[in-house]
């Protein structure tokens, strides 16, 4: 057996080479690769906060870190250093275990989900048969441990901000949820491994542009980002949940809100932009991880351009603009496009080979043009809704906005 | 073989044990009701342990998404919202000796039916097949086999949730 391909000969040729029992060599490759698997988004966090600050700050008109390193490339270790020597205060009152233990839970949370996101052809965590449903259950500590951190904290405004915190990320699991199901029921299948290799024909952004871009806001929401800060509000609520935690436990919350941005954004592209998918993946598979980085950091970028280009939403337009607008816009989206794929298929219009472009041709274009006119519907019923609106506040002549939700 | 299947499975299953059974101890003996909660919770996960060893990886991962992070958090939140009861001062109430009655008759029965057929015949495995997720979504809707009680159940959810609406809503 050759020795070159590593991550499926590493465990044989160890115990080869080595003579290492073949039970403890598997374990020690697998040990690796969990190691790796886990260390890489940590590794691409600390460029994704030199990227976030300079991004910012040329919005902002400045400059961004620029002392220390080549472009300032090595802020990020030099605030890390500075993090590292401050003071680690725990609060009277708090709950110790549950107050240490908090921050640990959120990095987790977002590192678990890099199990199973597909690298390269060959270079996946575990291609688990429920990988989307997989996702979701995993996201969904990082809610508790906000709310924990917050409780154990032993402060008001700590708390004031995690009840908004469950509200807001429980709300947005919803439409996030139903816009995962499009992919996985055009791919007809959960694992993600199976949702990118159906898109070797057509992106599903293209056949599904509707559940990607519910899928894109939900996933901001979710990471608690402007327009959709309010669990962290810094005017309102001084700093929110995480608003007793220094050192490194507070930046332990921040590390993972930079990773959980750039997980949604690899998400998107897994889902929705055929994730390693590109030229000659099958002769060089690491090439896909270059694809996946590209197609990510488009998602990264723009979710960043929304960050600093939108002002924060008031809490009640925020849990309006989710119920009102986005659940039943994911529930008639998901059911329209359920609709469509069964037309399509008993019609015979579906690809005989999922992976040809021209046979994607008519079951791409049936949906596109099912989203498309659910578009044009919804966007005359939200125009017709606001002029009628506006047309009543100017009649009445009333000096006090209306609030958004009458 | 030094590490054959089964004993990294009994590993795993003796671990998972211990979180149950372990969180579960917690969930009863802690006087603070947010960390009973968090016990409850690595009680949870150690049940959805079981189901990954028992090749439901669906079932696994729905009790980590419905237990952990719907139910957990609403345990959560509901007691924070009653700050009087994060800090009990009494250990048992006055319903104790009749709710350990029940519990210790629950038990018994489970106990029972667990270690009785051990005595009888040995019963061959219903399937030797592992189903699939796909599987529990046709036996879900088919009509021969969970369709009434799936209904049923949606039905009750969807009574549950217009009596919140009904509770919540606020008077015109």
């Amino acid at each position: 057996m050759g020795c070159d391909n590593i991550i499926n000969t590493f465990a044989p040729c160890l115990s080869s080479s080595l003579g290492v029992p073949i039970e403890i060599a598997n374990f020690i490759g697998i040990f690796l690769g969990v190691i790796i698997v886990a260390s890489f988004p940590l590794l691409v966090a600390i460029a994704l906060i030199w990227t976030e600050r300079k991004f910012a700050a040329r919005i902002q008109d400045r400059l961004g870190p620029n002392r220390v390193g080549v472009f300032g490339l090595l802020q990020p270790f030099a605030d890390v250093i500075k993090l590292l020597g401050k003071e680690d205060i725990t609060p009277a009152g708090a709950d110790r275990p549950i107050y240490n233990a908090a921050p640990v839970v959120s990095v987790v949370s977002v590192l678990l989900i890099w199990a199973v996101i597909p690298f390269t052809p060959i270079h996946v965590g575990v291609d688990l048969s429920i990988g989307a449903l997989y996702f979701l259950a995993v996201a969904s500590l990082g809610t508790l441990a906000i709310i924990l951190a917050a409780w154990a904290s032993n402060n008001k405004y700590a708390l004031l901000g995690a009840f908004r915190v469950v509200a807001q990320l429980i709300s947005y699991e919803v439409p996030l949820a139903l816009a995962l199901l499009v992919p996985v029921m055009i791919a007809g299948s959960m694992s993600l491994v199976s949702i990118v290799e159906a898109q070797a024909g057509m992106w599903f952004v293209v056949s599904a542009p509707i559940a990607a871009f519910l899928f894109f806001i939900s996933a901001q929401a979710e990471t608690g980002r402007a327009p959709f800060d309010l669990l962290e509000a810094e005017s309102e609520l001084v700093a929110g949940y995480n608003i007793e935690y220094s050192g490194m436990k507070f930046a332990m919350f921040f590390a993972g809100e930079f990773m959980h941005v750039f997980t949604n954004a690899v998400l998107m592209a897994v889902l929705f932009m055929g994730g390693y998918l590109g030229p000659f993946v099958d002769q060089i598979p690491m090439l896909g991880l270059v694809y996946l980085l590209i197609k990510a950091s488009f998602w990264y970028l723009l979710s960043l351009l929304m960050r600093n280009a939108l002002p924060r939403i008031r809490i009640d337009q925020l849990m309006l603009f989710n119920w009102l607008f986005l659940v039943p816009l994911s529930v008639v989206n998901l059911l329209v496009t359920a609709l469509l794929l069964m037309i399509v298929r008993e019609v015979g219009l579906a690809p005989d080979d999922p992976r040809s472009f021209v046979d994607n041709i008519p079951q791409t274009i049936v949906l596109f043009l099912g989203n498309a006119a659910l578009f044009v519907v919804v966007m005359s019923m939200v125009r017709n809704r606001f002029r009628a609106q506006r047309l009543a506040e100017t009649q009445t002549d009333d000096l006090l906005p209306a609030t958004a939700g009458d | 073989m030094t590490f054959n299947e089964l004993s990294w499975e009994a590993l795993a299953f003796g671990a998972f044990t211990i979180l149950t059974l372990g969180g579960a101890l917690g969930v009863v003996f802690n006087r603070n009701l947010v960390r009973g909660a968090v016990w409850l919770v690595v009680s949870l996960f150690g049940v959805a342990g079981f189901f990954v060893l028992l090749s439901a990886p669906f079932l696994a991962a729905v009790q980590v998404l419905v237990y952990i992070g719907a139910i957990g958090i609403l345990f959560t939140f509901a007691v924070m919202l009653t700050r009087s009861m994060t800090n009990l001062s009494e250990r048992f109430n006055k319903q104790a000796w009749l709710s350990a009655l029940a519990a210790v008759t629950l038990f018994l029965l489970i106990l029972l039916a667990v270690i009785a057929p051990i005595f009888g015949e040995i019963a061959a495995p219903s399937s030797e097949v592992v189903a699939t997720t796909e599987d529990l979504g046709v036996a879900l809707v088919s009509g021969d086999k969970f369709v009434l009680p799936f209904e049923v159940a949606s039905l009750l959810l969807t009574a549950a949730m217009i009596g919140a609406i009904v509770i919540a809503r606020e008077e015109d």
